[in-house]
């Protein structure tokens, strides 16, 4: 710690720079610090600085880390030698007592600094109000305050001298974004902590009565006590704890420490003292410039006082140390306020308040969601007409935010229901398309990259989505953006007529969607034919070949075991099987709808026996043997083909399973026969390959058992015949369908799905999922159900056509293979032996095998070897 | 070891150049790989078959160090490599799709998708790994591994 010397100290100026000096090193005098050295002020003029506390610049909004394993030095702003690096004199402990403006001084109980430029970055200081407390008491404990770490090691030396009380309580003073941030303090050192607030709700100036009632009880289940409409008379001595707090309606709570947090107020004493112009009610007067009253000195932060307004947040702060920076090396850029739109934690709690939060503009309309099992509460307020946005209050989850602020600061015109905004989403808030966000929508709130930056980057002659990345270090921080970058990065690309390189891989200069186009048109069946036409490059790769394969057999759908396929696939679809780990595969039969006879239950389990496959059900209702070598999967496709099977396309991106429950049949509650219309869709769509693989389920009745609501196909029985939800997804990412048509009688049903899975497999990308596809369409549902139900585009009878050919096609891969003993010489783990892999090795667990850990391997050597 | 191994072999092949038969070309797949065993080594064989224009392109391609490669012949391009993909320790080279990337013939492990050079086994994603090769050449209609 620099601590100021002794002695009087008049410094002289060692070189004829001008002398710029700033008092304060809180956040934003630290953050106007960065911006000066940015610009380069640190050649310009001889810096120094003043701060009164004995830590350098730490970030107080993140206070209360300071109890839950922080110290200062974690919350400590920039490198430590930020300062002595750039030439700048750092003097901290060192108080400012007084500016003297004649003499262009600054007096501080070291000596006097004369300046050319000042900047006042001197904060605020908490309000205290004038409550009396009790005469004997001396410890300060009933006026703690936070703001500083001394404050806050005054707060945890008033808990440890409590360390012998059963019950150690302590109250805060004011209910606000502060107050909530001191009672988690507070919570962190082990106290019970309390909120008396004056107002009839927590943070008054941010939510409206339902979000502070819907924070309020989460916080109180957090074990925060919370007590509204408060007004503490006076502080006596209490009984069972230290004080009492007398409230103005007679009521009384007693405690052991008592912090105030009823707000802050500009800390102006010394420009109030050297005559510069202050408010009525405090604040140092500033204008746009960030200028005083006095052409020399500057204020900004806390301290300033900007059209009537002090701004109480750090972001505002910044704001004017850009501009203070900006006018010293002169390039200013105006401060123009402030938007007070706010998103935080606050013990662990989600709150969000964006523009006008309290509907005060006339006529403004507000929707409402409130979720009173949650304690979760949305308000969107929007104008008069309808058409734009003014504010928003988000309690509980502020995964609404940035889309908000969006519509808000940049008055993009509402979707035709508004309420949508706030409605929870399978997926989040909807996301605001590329073309829609403005220039000031920020892309990236990791780094703060704003879609004006990326459309800078464009500009600059950025083609490259990584380069982008790189410049901006946009989506280099949780990557949550990535998705919204690419496509705001695409669309500038395209609104600038660079054409974006959307190619399959170097081999073809095409999407798949231009691929799928040019093999129906051209009527192309092979992957050569194809290339010589239309690729570059001799062989073509991993990624266009399999992509090929599955539009070949999407059209064609000939047996993928023909020579001239082989190549194309990936092992699972070259062997029909799914490799594991250890180079061994996976065998799943199919078992339509998951209805099997007991004798082909014994088939799988003397087949499994007798090969020593590890069994698994699948959530497809259909069993996995595992741990085949590749010269057994002939053998045992033999076997279970002799026993009625077919091979299931486990392997496949390609149809899997339909699920369903057991129905009507059985079940008392059932109302269609829902195992009767799984064994229909399963036994039509078998076979069918497509971008991604396709999971369906039928449910009997709307006790949904099936969960047909996250397959790419669902049908839900009803009294009057089957509804379908359409790409709904399980998995990473889940997706509920979406409801698509309703009481559809069997044919209906069937058309409906022949028509929406062509069109998705007409017009997807390589392994893209129905869910992700349906996300990316353009129009969306509306759109997707036009097409399809409507026939808005006279697609429906060639989709129909092709799915018919596909289904007329249809044979099983390993009966084929079987039949054909030179599609079979591929099936052996040597050409030239009969062993197995000797690296294979299997050890016994629950009963059956499983493929042996690398330390067991080990292990097994030695004991061999010994 | 596994150096001292390698090395061994290194100077066998270097000293004795005598062939062995591995399998015929009705064995091999067109475009594809297939695996044989030869005194405890499993070597991944792919079989590319003769195109003159693609065969005039590959001559022109600078060769990596080491042995020069043979010149494709009218009968088809044949490449050894070792079958163990190092990334998952799987014996699953031969299984791979081939292709060429940046005009290198390449190999795609089926497990976690590394590509390596046919031509030299070097793994393209990561300098590191390199796979073993072997010299193999037709005799007739039989493929013989060169030791």
């Amino acid at each position: 710690m620099t601590h100021a010397p002794a002695t009087t100290h008049t410094p002289v100026a060692t070189t004829d720079k001008p002398r710029l000096l700033v008092i304060g090193n809180g956040m934003v005098g630290h953050y106007c610090l960065e911006q000066l050295v940015e610009r380069g002020a640190h050649h310009r003029y001889t810096i120094t600085v003043f701060g009164e506390e004995r830590h350098r610049a730490y970030d107080r909004v993140h206070l209360s880390d300071y109890f839950s394993g922080s110290d200062a030095d974690a919350l400590a702003l920039g490198e430590a030698d930020f300062c002595a690096r750039h030439g700048i004199d750092l003097r901290l402990g060192e108080a400012v007592t007084a500016i003297d403006r004649s003499a262009r001084n600054v007096v501080t109980e070291c000596g006097r600094y004369a300046f050319d430029q000042l900047i006042l970055a001197t904060g605020s200081y908490p309000f205290v109000p004038p409550i009396p407390t009790p005469e004997t008491d001396d410890s300060g404990h009933a006026r703690l305050v936070y703001r500083t770490l001394d404050d806050l090691d005054r707060i945890r030396e008033a808990a440890l001298s409590l360390e012998d009380r059963e019950i150690r309580r302590g109250v805060v003073v004011g209910g606000g974004l502060l107050g909530l941030e001191a009672a988690n303090a507070l919570t962190s050192l082990g106290l019970e902590a309390h909120v008396v607030e004056f107002a009839p709700r927590l943070m008054p100036v941010q939510l409206d009565a339902e979000g502070g009632d819907a924070l309020k009880r989460q916080i109180e289940a957090l074990g925060v006590q919370v007590h509204l409409a408060r007004a503490t008379s006076d502080i006596g001595t209490g009984d069972t704890h230290r004080y009492r707090m007398n409230f103005a309606d007679g009521e009384w709570l007693e405690t052991d420490m008592i912090v105030f947090s009823a707000g802050i107020r500009p800390q102006d004493r010394l420009a109030r003292e050297c005559g510069l112009e202050i408010g009525e009610r405090g604040g140092i007067v500033i204008d746009d410039t960030c200028h005083t009253s006095d052409p020399g000195i500057f204020a900004i932060g806390e301290c300033a006082l900007w059209n009537g307004q002090v701004f109480g947040l750090v972001a505002p702060g910044y704001t004017m140390a850009r501009t203070a920076a900006g006018c010293l090396l002169d390039s200013c850029e105006p401060f123009g306020g402030a938007d007070m739109s706010t998103k935080l934690k606050l013990l662990g709690v989600d709150v969000g308040s964006i523009g006008d939060a309290h509907a005060a503009t006339e006529g403004a309309v507000s929707y409402r969601f409130i979720d009173e099992a949650g304690h979760g509460y949305r308000r969107l307020v929007v104008s008069a007409d309808g058409k734009r946005a003014l504010g928003a209050v988000l309690v509980g989850d502020n995964s609404y935010y940035d889309t908000l602020l969006q519509y808000v600061q940049n008055g993009i015109a509402l979707p035709a229901d508004p309420a949508s905004l706030i409605l929870p989403q399978g997926e989040g808030a909807p996301l605001l398309g590329a073309d829609a966000l403005p220039e000031s929508a920020t892309i990236c709130s990791c780094h703060n990259v704003s879609k004006g930056a990326v459309c800078q980057a464009v500009d600059a002659g950025c083609t490259d989505l990584g380069a982008l990345k790189g410049e901006t270090k946009a989506s280099t921080g949780c990557g949550g953006c990535t998705a919204l970058l690419k496509q705001v990065f695409e669309h500038e690309l395209e609104s600038r007529g660079v054409e974006v390189d959307r190619s399959l891989c170097e081999h073809f200069a095409y999407t798949r969607q231009e691929l799928y186009g040019l093999i129906r048109v051209e009527g192309i069946q092979s992957f050569e034919a194809l290339h010589a036409r239309h690729g570059k490059g001799r062989l073509g790769c991993d990624i266009c070949k399999p992509a090929i394969a599955s539009i070949l057999a999407s059209c064609w759908n000939a047996p993928i075991t023909n020579p001239s396929l082989v190549p194309l696939q990936d092992t699972n679809d070259t062997f029909m099987a799914n490799m594991q780990k250890n180079g061994t595969y996976s065998v799943v039969p199919r078992i339509p709808g998951g209805e099997i006879t007991p004798d082909k239950l014994i088939a799988i389990g003397e087949v499994a026996k007798k090969y020593d496959l590890y069994t698994k059900i699948t959530g497809g209702q259909r069993i996995d043997l595992f741990g085949a070598q590749l010269h057994e999967l002939p053998d045992i496709w033999s076997e279970l083909i002799a026993a009625g099977f077919e091979t299931g396309h486990a392997y496949g991106k390609s149809t899997r399973t339909v699920k369903s429950c057991v129905g009507n049949t059985w079940c008392r509650y059932g109302v269609q026969d829902s195992v009767a219309m799984a064994l229909t869709i399963e036994n039509r769509y078998k076979g069918l390959r497509s971008p991604h693989k396709l999971k369906f389920a039928v449910s009997g009745c709307t006790r949904e058992c099936a969960e047909a609501q996250s397959k790419d196909v669902g049908v839900i029985a009803t009294e009057n015949g089957w509804n379908l939800y359409v790409c709904g997804n399980g998995g990473m990412r889940p997706r509920h369908g979406e409801l698509f048509a309703t009481d559809l009688d069997d044919t209906e049903l069937l058309r409906i799905i022949d028509r929406l899975l062509m069109f998705y497999i007409r017009t997807a990308d390589r392994l893209q999922r129905t869910s992700v596809w349906r996300e990316n369409l353009e129009g969306g549902l509306d759109y997707l159900k036009a097409v399809i139900l409507e026939d808005s585009l006279r697609l429906s009878g060639e989709l129909e056509a092709q799915m018919q050919h596909v289904v007329d096609q249809y044979e099983c891969e390993w009966a084929n293979a079987l039949k054909d003993p030179d599609k079979l010489k591929r099936f052996r783990t040597f050409v030239n032996d009969k062993r197995s892999d000797p690296d294979i090795i299997a050890v016994s667990e629950r009963d059956q095998p499983r493929p042996a850990r690398p330390e067991e391997i080990a292990a097994l050597a030695v004991e061999v070897t010994s | 070891m596994s150096e001292l191994i390698l090395e061994t072999e290194a100077a066998r092949s270097a000293s004795s150049s005598h062939p062995v038969r591995l399998c015929s070309r009705a064995d091999l797949v067109a475009g594809s790989g297939i695996v044989a065993w030869h005194d405890g080594h499993q070597i991944a064989l792919f079989f590319l078959p003769g195109r003159p224009e693609a065969a005039d392109r590959l001559s022109h391609s600078p060769e990596a160090a080491g042995e020069p490669i043979k010149p494709p012949e009218a009968a088809g391009e044949l490449y050894a490599l070792d079958n163990r993909d190092p990334f998952s320790g799987a014996n699953v080279i031969g299984r791979g799709i081939i292709g060429d990337l940046k005009g290198e013939l390449v190999v795609a492990s089926p497990i976690y998708k590394h590509h390596f050079r046919l031509t030299d086994g070097q793994c393209l994603e990561d300098p590191s790994q390199r796979l073993r090769t072997w010299v193999v050449r037709w005799n007739g209609d039989d493929v013989e591994l060169l030791l």
